[in-house]
């Protein structure tokens, strides 16, 4: 009974658990309502990736309204793999939560935090699930709005700075986003995602969905910070409080790169998007752009954070260079490394986290030494690096390596090169934390040997044994994700 | 005839550009808002204007009734508008903040404290 409305479950539940939380005014049950919420997403977005792996895609009309007149919630292995990962994440990054925002945030506006996590896990899930184009924007602007204020939560004040400018660019890009809707709904006369698809190859002037399409292209490429609509990143996430940097690093941009996908490879369709405009080698550009110039930029970051910033900005730039290649193997890559990267990202930020809980900081004077002062943090830390890297044995080597194929196999050489040369731009970034934390002294007064409470260690060595399986039993992420890229080519009814 | 058949597409761009300019050349932190809510409200024009229909009645049954206009764009644009108003009202409260925060609310001198905090 309970089963048949899983679809629509994931996103209320924690829709519901929000206001809740704010009536309960308790940091304490605000945290303990969130952990059961995350644990049920979890479970729930588990259990429809299943149901989805084995009989296709499900289909859920809210209140029995049938699509397309009604807003249709659809499942399909694409989504569920994003919905999993972002309740994935959220779980992890809650019981984390407790101890870090006991210490970054004021006692009196705990409960808000919780509120706000609440609202924005469910802002990310109903984007993942919906298949209405407009219920997207909504949701969209739900994950957004509580975004802007977890990361005004940040200590420093230069987090209301960065939240502000987040929220302009932001609403700007989500504004575009409902520009190209809307100018695919005059011509197509539908929101239903499945609907449109079908509709769109009778519409016979190109024109309006040519712009339909670039609207929507720069509004999402706004949220995802595709190169260079960055700007808004790199404060954003290095401001926000510990808990809130590794869940939005670890899925918002994540859950926008499906936006694009199901946009571009569902609704659009592979020949409208790359054989009758050049949406493919605008988007390579951009991505090598963003592999470069951002991981450059990483490099010489005076704070780890900040660093971990810019580094997402380039490795955003791997997975729209697999979506530009416009092929199955390229989208089952893309895929493979927003699920690798999301968790290889969350992990470092908690780690992170762990930093600037004992040394008041992440700036790169303050984790001198840390090799001495957290050995086990320093460590994890570096097997994450190493992930971003691509070595192998880590998630990243098995989605850049899936990447680096797809690239051969579509005759882009150049883009394979692209990938290896800049990988090299991460181990520089990676090393420089190395360098840091194993070859320099702690700075004077540091503890001798202080690693973080296992409330919040624990979930980030998991996150971090999870990037390390991922990397050694790479198979379940890669099959699941060309799954996904199967569901999201062959969509329409 | 097209110039005017077109009336409220011409009003929608208008709005549209006239919002994003100030957005991007407004140093001033409430200015860059009312551009927002500028670009936000052309894009309520763009989804209501062609739902109109040239002799259409609103969409209620009734006896008569023949030709209509789409109510769905109407529902949309309700949302959109909350939507809006929750962005505008958050915008604020940050702006407050920063105020609070930096003593003022012009972008130029606001960069200029962080630089001074490095």
């Amino acid at each position: 009974m309970l089963a048949q409305h899983l679809p629509v479950l994931v996103a209320v539940v924690p829709l519901v658990a929000a206001p809740l939380i704010v009536v309960a005014r308790s940091g304490f049950l605000g945290w303990v309502t969130a952990l059961l919420v995350a644990a049920a997403t979890t479970a729930m977005s588990a259990a429809l990736l299943a149901q989805a792996t084995a009989s296709g895609t499900i289909s859920y009309a809210i209140g029995s309204w049938p699509p397309p007149w009604g807003i249709e919630y659809r499942v399909d292995a694409a989504n569920a793999l994003v919905a999993l990962l972002v309740s994935a994440v959220a779980l992890v990054v809650v019981p984390y939560a407790r101890r870090s925002v006991s210490a970054e945030v004021g006692q009196d506006r705990q409960y808000l935090f919780y509120a706000l996590l609440m609202l924005c896990l469910a802002g990310l899930l109903g984007m993942a699930l919906t298949g209405d184009a407009f219920n997207l924007f909504v949701f969209l602007e739900i994950s957004s709005l509580s975004t802007y204020v977890l990361i005004a939560l940040g200590r420093h004040r230069r987090a209301l700075l960065a939240a502000y400018q987040y929220l302009v660019l932001g609403t700007t890009g989500a504004t575009f986003y409902v520009i190209g809707v809307g100018l695919l709904y005059l011509a197509t006369g539908t929101l239903n995602f499945a609907d449109m698809a079908v509709r769109l190859a009778d519409v016979r002037d190109a024109r309006p969905l040519a712009a339909g399409l670039a609207f929507i292209t720069a509004g999402i490429g706004l949220k995802l910070a595709l190169f260079p609509l960055h700007a808004w990143l790199p404060n954003a996430y290095a401001c926000a409080p510990s808990a809130v940097s590794a869940f939005v690093a670890a899925t918002a941009t994540k859950v926008s790169i499906y936006v694009l996908m199901r946009v571009y490879f569902s609704v659009f369709g592979v020949d409208a998007v790359f054989r009758d405009l050049p949406t493919g080698a605008i988007l390579a550009v951009l991505s090598v752009a963003a592999m470069f110039a951002a991981s450059a930029a990483a490099i010489v970051q005076p704070d780890l954070k900040r660093l971990l910033a810019f580094s997402s900005v380039g490795q955003v730039g791997y997975i729209t260079l697999g979506i530009s290649l416009g092929s199955a193997p390229g989208l089952a890559a893309a895929m493979a490394h927003v699920v690798n990267h999301g968790i290889t990202k969350g992990a470092l930020f908690l780690l992170a986290g762990a930093m600037a809980l004992r040394l008041g900081g992440t700036g790169m004077d303050r984790v001198a030494g840390l090799a001495r002062t957290m050995p086990v943090t320093a460590f994890a830390f570096v097997v994450g690096g190493l992930s971003l890297i691509g070595v192998p044995g880590t998630a990243g080597f098995a989605s850049k390596w899936a990447l680096v194929s797809a690239a051969i196999e579509a005759g882009r050489w150049w883009i394979a090169g692209a990938v290896l040369l800049s990988s090299l731009l991460a181990v520089a970034y990676v090393w420089r934390f190395v360098e840091c934390a194993y070859f320099r002294e702690p700075p004077a007064g540091a503890p001798d040997r202080d690693e973080a409470p296992a409330d919040m260690t624990g979930p980030a060595l998991a996150l971090t044994a999870a990037v390390v399986a991922a990397g050694l039993f790479a198979s379940p992420v890669l099959e699941a994700s060309t799954r996904a890229a199967a569901a999201l080519m062959g969509f329409a009814r | 005839m097209t110039l005017l058949g077109h009336f409220t597409y011409w009003a929608t761009v208008f709005l549209m550009m006239t919002g994003l300019h100030v957005v991007i050349s407004r140093g001033n932190l409430v200015k860059k808002l009312v551009g927002l809510g500028i670009f936000q409200t052309s894009v309520y024009l763009l989804y209501i204007g062609p739902g109109k229909l040239v002799g259409g009645t609103a969409p209620i049954v009734g006896p008569g009734i023949a030709t209509y206009s789409n109510p769905l764009p109407h529902v949309l644009i309700l949302t959109a508008i909350v939507v809006g108003v929750a962005t505008l009202a958050v915008g604020l409260a940050l702006v407050v903040r920063i105020r609070e925060a930096y003593g003022t609310i012009e972008e130029d001198e606001l960069l200029a404290a962080d630089a001074e905090d490095d």
